[in-house]
């Protein structure tokens, strides 16, 4: 039963991380809150939906043409709706990160309708069953995508000339704007990227459940945003740990506590965690200078 | 009057409440909370359930929903708002969700079926009358002691701090004083529809508000009353077009920030003509004829 | 003039995570004196101001304000028992007015609260009336009356330098400690804030404790002047005997001078 509960955890949680992925790494860069990401989500799952049933692609293709989408997707809207608000107030950029959100739901209600529509799952049920636990083929392609996905971004940030420009614009993009790093490349890269993730979790998502509909992202959005404060915000491993913890906390909770509170504790673990370490498990605390 | 006129005025009427009491917490605090909302929906609940099973006087229903808010609000308040920026924001957007959740799961409120039959007794005279209250009061503690402490936290808290300023003290009192006016607003919603569901209150809801208060204008008491009548006006005009019309809201909020990201009526940084109350200059008035 | 210590602290020792920002400084402060603290950058002057107002908490050591315990206050704590101060960078509140500023350094010397400020009650008039007038009048001391309308943004750097002083003053501190008060001041504002400090001390009876790198302005008004270095107090005395010192000069200049 308990490791059942893990495993179901992790699976859940995984797609948690790679949504926290998109949330922290555009934090650790411009300091939004970027809350069309949720939206990108969604509509990455609604492409690998359609890319397959309409279009008859196999599964591998349609991920990958579904993250592509998403990433030109992210990519617009930050040239759109935060590329001009970048000197402005941070208030006005987060209205206008809402005013993205609310125009990408009701796009996708206008294009697609309000009714869940069926993901069909491109493979067997298959599942392998222990005397502790039992384990789909599903899940288990679920959990290595994530895993390839994230030790694939983690590679890139650490070893690549972009990703090593992406850590120094996070951390002070003004000097790192003085060393000759194009500002507004890595901005791009780093949405291109982040929505990319969230498209690839939309997908899992979409393929778990086998539903997608225009709302599935308000909640994994909000929750997303919630693994990458559990982490410490702008910590791209803390954002991994943040969505494997709280999809663990999640399971649990619903096993031993109450299914109807399933979404309350998310928050609930958010708030304590912010009370009693605000910057998060793996983050630094700042200190602020008198 | 024509009742549909009738109705648009008192969501004005209300929304002008709620986008006013946000702005005391935001504009002139500069504590940014996303859960405004769910203060409401205490207002709300609790008011209605005074009416609907005590058989109290609406007056006194009123009351006791804007005090188990303002309760509610200082309890919340004094931990979380030890936290700056957007972790506050995350914080009270959890909490809001986290009533949410809770006003679904308990019995006496009716659960995930709402809460019906509840008297109608909010007519266009309460109404005026209580955004009246509203604003007459916020606007003496805005140009008082408590509106200088809660100005100079917004500017710079270790400033104000030196200075022999308990910030601790006056975020929380402005939160609760916030909190207690949505509670009103809650109550005047809660006996004017006759029906609510605590997804009326939701997430989206105090985005809205925020969404009032930043289009106005921060820490401008006419902004929030331009806001609020705008973004209830605006949705209304729309609604020939239902398909369309939260696409339309969410288009007109990014190009709003991208036009005037300080607000209809916003101050822009520095060059501002600092309008001067006229107890300032009664006050002034009065030494000088000394 | 009676030799009276306001401020004593023994033993401060502070660090910032490993790091040993001061070392056994013990320091003291009589009614009415003007002290100057110096030393090269990181000496750890700014780091004791802020354990005398309470914005960090000395690691070990105790700081006596008029006989009584002050470490471990909070900053709004320790300003009410008469501790003010101005910041290295100017830290005034630029969207308020100029005297809304100054009326803020009131807040600890009034009561008014949410039910005064919303009836308007006659106490609260009196007191909103009282305070009104010492903003003013430190505004005229100063010499800013004239822009008490104006954006506290809207004024020169200088102005924003007095402004912070005459907000600090409007708290009726005993002591005053003004964090490097004439830097990026030109040659005349200096000398005019030479002035100042001066008659803060001399017709308001202010004690000052000033951190300042001008050494033009710290050897010409302080009666007395304290040296840290890396943390330790290395020397005090008159500026005359500071001046002289081998350590200060060694401190400044390097082994080799």
């Amino acid at each position: 039963m308990f490791v059942q509960q893990l495993i179901n955890g992790i699976i859940l949680g995984s797609t948690y991380a790679l949504i926290a992925l998109g949330y922290t790494m555009v934090y650790g860069i411009i300091e939004l809150i970027n809350f069309a990401h949720g939206e990108i989500y969604m509509f990455g799952a609604f492409t690998g939906m359609i890319l397959m049933t309409r279009f008859n692609l196999p599964f591998p293709a349609a991920l990958l043409l579904a993250m592509v989408t998403a990433a030109l997707m992210g990519v617009t809207v930050e040239y759109v709706a935060y590329r001009p608000l970048r000197r402005s107030p941070r208030l006005a950029a987060l209205i206008s990160a809402i005013g993205a959100s609310i125009f990408l739901q009701n796009l996708a209600l206008l294009l697609w309708g309000s009714r869940p529509q069926n993901f069909p799952s491109p493979f067997k049920i298959k599942v392998y069953q222990s005397s502790f636990f039992s384990i789909s083929q599903l899940e288990i392609i679920i959990l290595v995508i994530s895993f390839l996905l994230m030790v694939g971004l983690s590679f890139f940030i650490k070893n690549t000339r972009t990703g090593k420009a992406m850590r120094a614009t996070a951390q002070d993009r003004d000097t790192a704007s003085l060393m000759g790093i194009n500002i507004n490349r890595i901005i791009t890269i780093t949405f291109a990227i982040g929505s990319a993730l969230g498209a690839a979790a939309g997908v899992l998502v979409g393929i778990y459940f086998r539903t997608v509909n225009p709302m599935m992202g308000v909640m994994p959005g909000l929750k997303g945003f919630v693994a990458a404060v559990l982490g410490g915000i702008g910590s791209i491993p803390g954002a991994m740990l943040g969505g494997l913890l709280l999809g663990i906390a999640e399971v649990a909770g619903v096993a031993y506590i109450s299914s109807q509170y399933r979404d309350a504790i998310a928050f609930a673990i958010l708030i304590i965690v912010l009370l009693f370490k605000p910057s998060g498990l793996v983050g630094l605390p700042d200190q602020e200078k008198v | 009057m024509n009742v549909y006129y009738l109705q648009l005025l008192i969501l004005i009427g209300i929304n002008i409440i709620m986008a006013s009491s946000l702005n005391l917490v935001i504009g002139y605090t500069g504590q940014l909370s996303l859960g405004h909302a769910a203060f409401m929906s205490l207002g709300a609940y609790t008011s209605a359930l005074a009416t609907l099973r005590l058989g109290l006087p609406f007056g006194a229903a009123l009351l006791i929903g804007a005090v188990v808010a303002a309760l509610f609000g200082i309890v919340i308040g004094l931990p979380t708002l030890q936290l700056k920026g957007d972790y506050l924001a995350i914080a009270t957007l959890g909490f809001g969700e986290i009533v949410r959740i809770v006003f679904l799961n308990l019995d006496i409120t009716g659960g995930a079926v709402g809460l019906r039959g509840i008297p109608k007794e909010t007519d266009f005279l309460w109404v005026i009358c209580l955004v009246l209250i509203t604003g007459f009061a916020l606007n003496r503690i805005i140009h008082s002691r408590v509106g200088r402490a809660l100005l100079a936290i917004r500017e710079d808290e270790t400033a104000a701090e030196s200075m022999g300023i308990n910030s601790t003290y006056y975020k929380t009192l402005c939160f609760g004083v916030g909190a207690f006016f949505a509670g009103i607003g809650g109550g005047l919603f809660a006996h004017w529809f006759r029906y609510i569901h605590p997804n009326t209150f939701g997430f989206l809801n105090s985005i809205e508000y925020l969404c009032m208060v930043v289009l106005g204008g921060l820490g401008n008491m006419w902004g929030a009353v331009i806001g609020a009548g705008l973004l209830t006006i605006i949705p209304e005009l729309l609604r020939q077009i239902a398909d369309l019309r939260l696409l339309i809201y969410g288009i007109v909020l990014i190009i709003m920030m991208r036009v005037r990201p300080q607000g209809i009526l916003g101050q822009s940084q520095g060059k501002s003509t600092h309008t001067l109350s006229r107890y300032y200059k009664q006050i002034l008035g009065k030494i000088k004829n000394r | 003039m009676a030799e009276q210590t306001i401020l004593k602290a023994t033993n401060i020792c502070h660090s910032f995570g490993g790091l040993m920002a001061l070392k056994d400084v013990d320091f003291k402060i009589s009614s009415k004196e003007i002290v100057g603290l110096i030393g090269p950058n990181g000496a750890g002057k700014t780091t004791l101001f802020n354990l005398f107002t309470g914005h960090y908490c000395p690691t070990r050591g105790e700081i006596y304000f008029n006989n009584r315990k002050i470490n471990g206050l909070k900053p709004y704590q320790i300003t009410p028992q008469g501790i003010a101060r101005t910041f290295q960078n100017i830290r005034i509140f630029s969207q308020m007015s100029v005297l809304d500023n100054v009326l803020i350094g009131q807040h600890c010397r009034t009561k008014t609260g949410l039910w005064g400020a919303i009836i308007r009650t006659s106490g609260s008039k009196r007191e909103e009336a009282r305070a009104y007038e010492t903003a003013l009048k430190m505004l005229h001391f100063v010499n800013l009356e004239e822009k008490k309308d104006e954006h506290a943004s809207n004024l020169s750097y200088g102005e924003q330098r007095r402004l912070e002083i005459a907000r600090a003053l409007a708290t009726d501190p005993t002591l005053l400690l003004l964090d490097e008060p004439a830097a990026g001041m030109n040659p005349q504002e200096t000398s005019t804030l030479i002035k100042l400090i001066r008659q803060i001390r001399d017709e308001m009876n202010k004690t000052i404790l000033l951190i300042e790198h001008d050494m033009k302005v710290v050897m010409s008004i302080s009666e007395r002047v304290a040296v840290l270095n890396y943390g330790r107090k290395i020397a005090e005395g008159t500026p005359q005997e500071v001046q002289n010192n081998d350590e200060v000069i060694k401190a400044y200049l390097g082994e080799s001078a």
